[in-house]
């Protein structure tokens, strides 16, 4: 398994995910530049979490238009699995690549902690392996990670099964409990917590792991 | 080539909640300006640029702001274009 991490200034998470990938499941890890336009022959794309260009105007929105995101949306048009995550959901969403947009938390607070999550569908190859309703216990850490979509396109969400992951106890006042959406493919998922930092039990879990080796599965790759 | 001067107000859409603008407002009554109903926070940009008039400015503008500075997801934006120096 052969996986590319994109790396924009800013971003924190990229090392982290590379751990997990190729430290906890033994996957190949390329690192990624934002100022390369194209990529390598792979097997997915993760876009990390962070502070992509400081979050400057807003979350993402610069790093949507990075040299690398032509060609992430190229690999996406192929049909290749695409994980967006925190930040690199909110890099997504604001690439057009993904519906709606992460905005401020309700409560204002920069949450941390962990947070239970529920497989609201199994249509995306990285959540295949889970049933409906599978219970999922990964960290979020973000400011602004409440989801918004007008209703016109929560109920295209909802008629298309793009809704992936609810949060149990909505933490931050995302519109539907919404924690992470599919494109109409299902080969995009974005979601704000973080999967990596759920990998190796001696920091506490390995929910994220699961996600992760459920894609191999899917892939029928090693 | 005249140089162009211009603002670029974003917004959130008025049915997006704002909770920053809503903490000010909880504070701005608090000091006892009770007549103040809402205050939502945006934002404005200033921006110069070099354009042969001033419709080519606005088209280079608007383009901008609907493409990059405004997320028209969660955000609307206004244009003020200002004066022109030679």
């Amino acid at each position: 398994m052969h996986v590319g991490v994109v790396v924009f200034p800013g971003a924190n998470c990229d090392r982290d995910v590379g751990w997990a990938l190729a430290g906890c499941l033994g996957w190949r890890v390329t690192f990624l530049w934002h100022q390369d336009a194209t990529v390598p022959k792979l097997d997915a794309l993760v876009l990390p979490g962070g502070f992509s260009y400081g979050d400057y105007l807003r979350c993402g929105a610069i790093a949507s238009s990075a040299p690398l995101l032509g060609a992430v949306a190229d690999f996406a048009a192929s049909g290749g699995p695409v994980l967006g995550i925190c930040n690199g959901f909110q890099v997504l969403t604001e690439a057009g690549l993904l519906p709606g947009g992460l905005i401020r938390n309700r409560g204002l607070h920069f949450i941390c902690r962990d947070q239970t999550v529920q497989v609201a569908s199994c249509r995306s190859p990285w959540l295949r392996h889970f049933a409906v309703g599978h219970s999922l216990t990964l960290p979020i850490a973000h400011g602004e990670g409440c989801y918004h979509i007008d209703p016109p396109g929560l109920r295209q969400l909802e008629d298309h099964d793009q809704i992936a992951l609810r949060y149990l106890d909505n933490p931050n006042g995302s519109v539907g409990h919404i924690a992470g959406v599919s494109n109409r493919a299902g080969n995009i998922l974005g979601l704000m917590p973080h999967p990596e930092r759920a990998c190796d039990q001696a920091i506490g879990g390995t929910d994220g792991q699961a996600l992760f080796q459920g894609l191999v599965n899917w892939m029928g790759l090693s | 080539m005249p140089c162009f001067h211009a603002t670029v107000r974003v917004g959130l859409r008025p049915s997006v909640l704002d909770p920053a603008g809503e903490a000010v407002c909880t504070a701005a009554q608090r000091l006892g300006h009770g007549a103040i109903q809402s205050i939502r926070i945006g934002k404005a940009i200033e921006i110069c640029l070099d354009a042969p008039d001033e419709a080519r400015a606005r088209q280079q503008l608007e383009s901008l702001s609907a493409n990059l500075l405004a997320n028209p997801v969660m955000e609307t934006w206004s244009l003020e274009l200002h004066n022109q120096e030679a």
